[in-house]
């Protein structure tokens, strides 16, 4: 690992502040960033310490909905009663996830800026684009059963990692961001990630020195929320395949239907073609069927992950017989 | 010269940054120590504190050799940085009892046979411990057939399911889940 100087942030203006010097990054869990420091994939100069920052509540929004500091740990926001009655599909995305230490550790902002788990990424001797733009990439026409089928390009097949930020875009969730001038804004989850283009590097739309503070939930959907993850191992592993479905079903007919997808694409993939494939239609395998045809319609195999297409129908398939026979 | 003009010169001629002089509170035992930043809190536990109970497997966060406490919560101490645990409250397997004065957790390990070579084996522990206070607190994990269900029913499932981020390369897992169970059987103390 190369030297760096550390500082704990001790507030969050201050913070943003301390991070807009060359080379220097937040940390706050760590269980991402310092695993790529040691592999010399990540190489900050400074580190800032958002950890201890006034972030970690869980506070009820005026909507209905909920506000969730953006330093609140992952077992935190799994464990909360309201996320559990009133988000199910957040909380069991999340325990889905990792180990029972890292989401001890693991925050919520840093969740949603982990970084891919491609082998190519992580092996310093190979091309990457990601890591090292313009070196290529090994994962096409490489090892790639685990890669991306839907939003991939020349540059990059990789897939977005966390199981976490796919709920949140089932749910619509906003990011909250703080610029280093002080400025806030909210992103809708599915506009803050970009897909790879020509620039994999850049994977949100973060500026400069800009920190995550919160992640705001609407008020809860109509519908049973569901996550389900298909994976090699049944515990600790990351998904092939993952979906997040929240379906509302009245007298057999689909009122509202949320679709997204994991372990698919270079950011959590929610599916406005499944969505509309299934709104008004009867409740049943054939409209699931047509769901997920228009879901995949435009996924593309790499090889070793076309597995992953029909798998992801049939796991879309089962998620919606399931949310619907519960709603 | 500015702070960061002065930090890119060192690190570009290969020199480490500053020791910080760090205090941290290990097993209820005020601890003070000049640490490199870079210095993980198992690094810091093992190679300055001198307390080897804490294991280094993976070094990545994957195989759980490294979990101790920190302010009640398992963690894994080789992803974490030790100058980040100023005022936190520690608890390393060494903490959870000696031989003299085993803890329950250890007790049920021994009992139940619950290891081969051992390397685990403090990390399994602590990680246990951190557990049954996570299902103590009503924590759901995936193996909860239903996430909002306000009690935890311990079930081997449910164990397995929670103890995954602590690998046992001699497999010693079946003795493992019975030594866990027994010790929530019994309860705390």
């Amino acid at each position: 690992m190369r030297s760096f100087t550390y500082e704990r942030a001790t507030d969050t203006q201050a913070a943003v502040t301390a991070v807009a010097r060359s080379g220097a990054k937040f940390i706050s869990g760590g269980t991402n960033l310092l695993d790529l420091m040691k592999l010399d994939i990540e190489d900050p100069s400074h580190l800032v310490d958002i950890s201890r920052l006034p972030l970690r509540d869980i506070e009820e929004l005026p909507d209905g909905g909920l506000r969730i500091g953006a330093q609140t740990r992952n077992s935190d926001v799994a464990a909360d009663s309201r996320v559990r009655t009133r988000y199910p599909v957040l909380s069991e995305a999340l325990v889905s996830g990792a180990s029972g230490q890292l989401r001890n550790k693991a925050s919520t902002g840093g969740n949603l800026l982990q970084r891919t788990r491609c082998p190519y990424f992580y092996d310093t001797a190979a091309g990457c684009n990601k890591r090292n733009p313009g070196s290529g990439c090994a994962a096409i026409g490489g090892f790639n059963r685990i890669h991306a089928i839907l939003g991939a390009g020349d540059s990059c097949i990789a897939t977005h990692p966390s199981d976490m930020a796919v709920a949140m875009a089932a749910l619509d969730a906003e990011i909250e961001l703080l610029g280093a001038d002080g400025s806030v804004r909210r992103v809708a989850i599915t506009d803050f990630y970009r897909l790879p283009g020509d620039t994999p590097q850049i994977e949100t739309v973060l500026a400069p020195a800009e920190m995550i503070t919160a992640v705001a939930l609407p008020s809860p959907p109509p519908g049973r929320q569901i996550y389900r993850k298909v994976r090699d191992r049944a515990s600790y592993e990351f998904a092939l395949v993952s979906v997040a479905a929240i379906v509302s079903a009245d007298q057999g007919t689909i009122r509202e239907a949320r679709v997204a997808f994991g372990g698919v694409a270079h950011k959590p993939w929610r599916s406005i073609e499944a969505e509309g494939a299934l709104t008004g239609r009867p409740a049943t395998m054939a409209t699931y069927r047509d769901a997920a045809e228009a879901a995949m319609r435009d996924a593309v195999g790499q090889g070793d992950n076309d597995f992953k297409i029909e798998l992801a129908r049939r796991t879309l398939c089962r998620t919606l017989a399931q949310a619907a026979r519960a709603s | 010269m500015s702070a960061s003009d002065t930090d890119a010169m060192r690190r570009s001629q290969g020199e480490p940054a500053p020791l910080s002089a760090i205090t941290l509170n290990v097993n209820d035992q005020v601890r003070r120590l000049e640490v490199d930043p870079r210095t993980s809190l198992l690094d810091a536990l093992r190679e300055q504190l001198r307390m080897s109970g804490t294991k280094k497997g993976c070094d990545h966060g994957q195989c759980g050799a490294c979990t101790v406490l920190i302010n009640g919560r398992r963690v894994n101490s080789c992803l974490t940085l030790a100058v980040m645990h100023e005022d936190d409250e520690i608890v390393t397997i060494e903490g959870l009892g000696d031989p003299d004065h085993l803890g329950p957790v250890q007790r049920a390990f021994l009992e139940r046979d619950g290891f081969q070579c051992g390397y685990c084996t403090p990390g399994q522990i602590c990680s246990a411990v951190g557990m049954l206070a996570e299902v103590a607190a009503g924590w759901p994990s995936h193996a909860t057939a239903e996430v909002a269900a306000p009690r935890i029913t311990l079930t081997d499932d449910e164990i397995r399911e929670r103890m995954s981020g602590n690998i046992c390369r001699c497999a010693a897992y079946p003795n493992i889940v019975a030594a866990i169970r027994d010790s929530a059987e019994r309860g705390p103390g």
